[in-house]
């Protein structure tokens, strides 16, 4: 095999997807059988939203740097350059990372009480959960999620009757299976906050007569949140970083946007550098976030 | 259950008679009881509750339980030895690929990892800010990205390479996947590197230089010691670190564990390949946590009090 061909059939399978055509159709044949007010107003709804946010676009919209900088480079918006792939992608990517993000923390505080009770049953469900997935490549987690589901969305609906191809959309299985890695991580950084915060500090709960969530809420939560912000820092790093490897189940981020703009134009290295500035953007962005809420936490001992 | 008189303070003149027992018969029938109480029955073993979340934790026990039966079922029910016998080899090789990827490039990434440790730590400016944009780029971005820049990136510059003699480098996929690690992974290694270095007082440094020693001494017999006690369990996370992102190098065509997987499903779209794979990283990953604990009591154990 020639090495260019070799090159070539190594990208990706995400390249070749013919399954979203078939969707769209699916989709359209939908909305024709919808109410026609219903629609009309679902249309102009989100004919405002699309407009807003493609006068915010940070990318391609009026003032976006795509738009102003790139000019007819292959970077330039519309059908000329992939300015505007790329931003769609970039999209992606960091609303695939904040969605995970509120799922993972949910998951992880859960584990972490589950590991700080002094039930054993409970640890020992919680170890399991967090030596899994602390041990499992990313990626190898990301398969088996996303056939997993599959399988059983596809058990489930044979049970009930239908027996069609099932398609588990790549976001939702990309939400789940990072948001399961990072919860693990999650409860072990939350694990050692809750070690950290005394015991008096329960018992003062206790003596002013709250009740255990009141406790929770009121004193215990305020100070977890500033111990482990660190480490919930380190393990945000993380997700972004490996938000790009939900390219590989089809799922347009910035990783396949670039993929497929450097298969078609053959600078490959260009467009993948481009996405690794856009990942080291973001990586930034996400530091100064994070400097600004330690300040924020921090704001009581500043004062004293 | 006699109480037994107190003993007068150390000096202080004896006592009276009046409130304490001189030594005599009368003192000893005066202050023994003869009848002794009944043994009495050992207190009630207080009876747990039954509280909810020993509930919860039963039903997530139980959960757990039923997953991994049913896992189990799945790889028992769906064996093959056709498929085993096809495909069992492959992960056997795709298992010594990714060792063999994995220690080397931690091996190649700990000597890169010394000089960008010097040279984050110098106070010559140029080292120190190229050494910190390396830093910054590796860990700011996803491997898997850096593997496609060099792998297809740098794999698009083929006449230029072939020129100065190194296309057959950038040809192979492993030896991408091996520079892409490397990289990585020095990057990571040297703030390991920096932090134990920094963590080490400023006096060990200075009663070196009282005793004598010179700098090489005190950095190799003195600070170097110290620094890899510090950064022992941090390298431990880096292997698994690393174990667990050689598996994208299936992506590129390199046939490792993850890649036979892949190569499997491929072809019997069967799930219970991915749970072989499960298995190995699993155990792969346990295994070196264990080793790693044990390494560090061993290690420690003169800290130990």
């Amino acid at each position: 095999m020639s090495e260019i061909l070799r090159r070539e059939l190594a990208l990706p399978p995400f390249l070749f997807d013919k399954r979203r055509h078939k969707n769209e159709a699916l989709i359209k044949k939908r909305l024709e059988g919808t109410d026609q007010t219903m629609s009309a107003i679902m249309a102009a709804l989100s004919s405002a939203v699309s407009w807003l946010g493609a006068t915010l676009d940070p990318w391609c919209g009026p003032i976006g740097i795509f738009r102003l900088l790139a000019g007819n480079t292959l970077l330039a918006c519309g059908d000329a350059g992939w300015g505007d792939e790329i931003g769609y992608g970039f999209l992606i990517t960091a609303s695939l990372a904040i969605a995970t993000l509120p799922v993972g923390l949910a998951l992880g505080f859960c584990v972490a009480l589950g590991k700080q009770s002094s039930e054993k049953s409970l640890r020992l469900s919680s170890d399991i959960y967090t030596t899994i997935f602390r041990g499992l490549p990313e990626l190898l987690t990301l398969f088996i999620v996303y056939y997993g589901l599959q399988i059983v969305v596809q058990q489930v609906l044979a049970s009930v009757g239908y027996s069609g191809p099932v398609e588990i959309n790549a976001f939702f299985a990309g939400i789940v299976a990072l948001g399961v890695v990072f919860s693990a991580y999650c409860s072990e950084v939350l694990q050692s906050a809750f070690k950290a915060i005394p015991r008096g500090q329960y018992e003062a709960g206790d003596a002013l007569g709250f009740s255990r969530g009141k406790t929770m809420r009121l004193i215990v939560l305020p100070q977890l949140f500033r111990i482990a912000l660190p480490g919930l820092g380190n393990l945000w790093m993380a997700l972004l970083k490996d938000t790009a490897l939900v390219s590989v189940i089809g799922l347009p981020d910035i990783l396949r946007q670039t993929g497929v703009a450097a298969r078609v134009t053959k600078q490959a290295f260009e467009f993948f550098g481009l996405a690794c500035i856009l990942f080291l953007l973001l990586a930034a962005a996400s530091s100064v976030v994070f400097s600004a809420l330690e300040r924020w936490a921090h704001r009581s001992e500043v004062a004293r | 259950m006699s109480a037994t008189p107190p003993l007068p303070p150390a000096g202080a003149p004896p006592a009276l008679d009046t409130d304490m027992p001189a030594p005599g018969v009368r003192a000893v029938q005066a202050f023994v009881s003869t009848d002794l109480l009944p043994p009495q029955p050992a207190p009630r073993e207080e009876a747990r509750p039954y509280t909810l979340s020993r509930l919860f934790g039963r039903v997530l026990l139980g959960v757990w339980l039923a997953v991994f039966v049913g896992l189990g079922m799945l790889i028992v029910g769906g064996f093959d030895p056709e498929k085993f016998q096809r495909y069992g080899p492959g992960y056997i090789s795709g298992l010594g690929v990714t060792l063999g990827l994995v220690s080397t490039s931690i091996v190649l990434g700990a000597l890169l990892s010394l000089p960008v440790a010097l040279g984050r730590m110098s106070k010559n400016k140029v080292a120190n800010w190229i050494a910190y944009v390396y830093v910054y780029f590796f860990r700011g971005t996803p491997v898997i990205m850096q593997l496609f820049l060099i792998y297809y990136g740098l794999g698009s510059f083929r006449p230029q390479l072939t020129e100065i003699g190194l296309w057959w480098f950038f040809r192979e996929a492993w030896y991408c996947a091996l520079l892409t690690f490397v990289l990585n992974t020095a990057a990571y290694q040297a703030e390991i590197l920096r932090g134990a270095i920094e963590s080490v007082p400023r006096g060990q440094r200075e009663g070196a230089a009282s005793l004598g020693l010179s700098q090489r001494v005190a950095f190799f017999k003195i600070i170097l010691p110290q620094a890899m006690i510090v950064a022992l369990r941090p390298y431990g996370n880096e292997i698994i670190l690393m174990i667990k992102a050689s598996a994208i190098v299936a992506i590129v065509t390199v046939f490792d564990l993850m890649g036979e997987t892949r190569r499997a499903f491929s072809r019997t779209f069967d799930y219970q390949t991915y749970l072989w794979a499960a298995i190995f990283y699993l155990i792969m990953v346990e295994a070196l946590r264990n080793l790693w604990v044990w390494l560090e009591n061993r290690l420690t154990r003169h800290l130990k009090r």
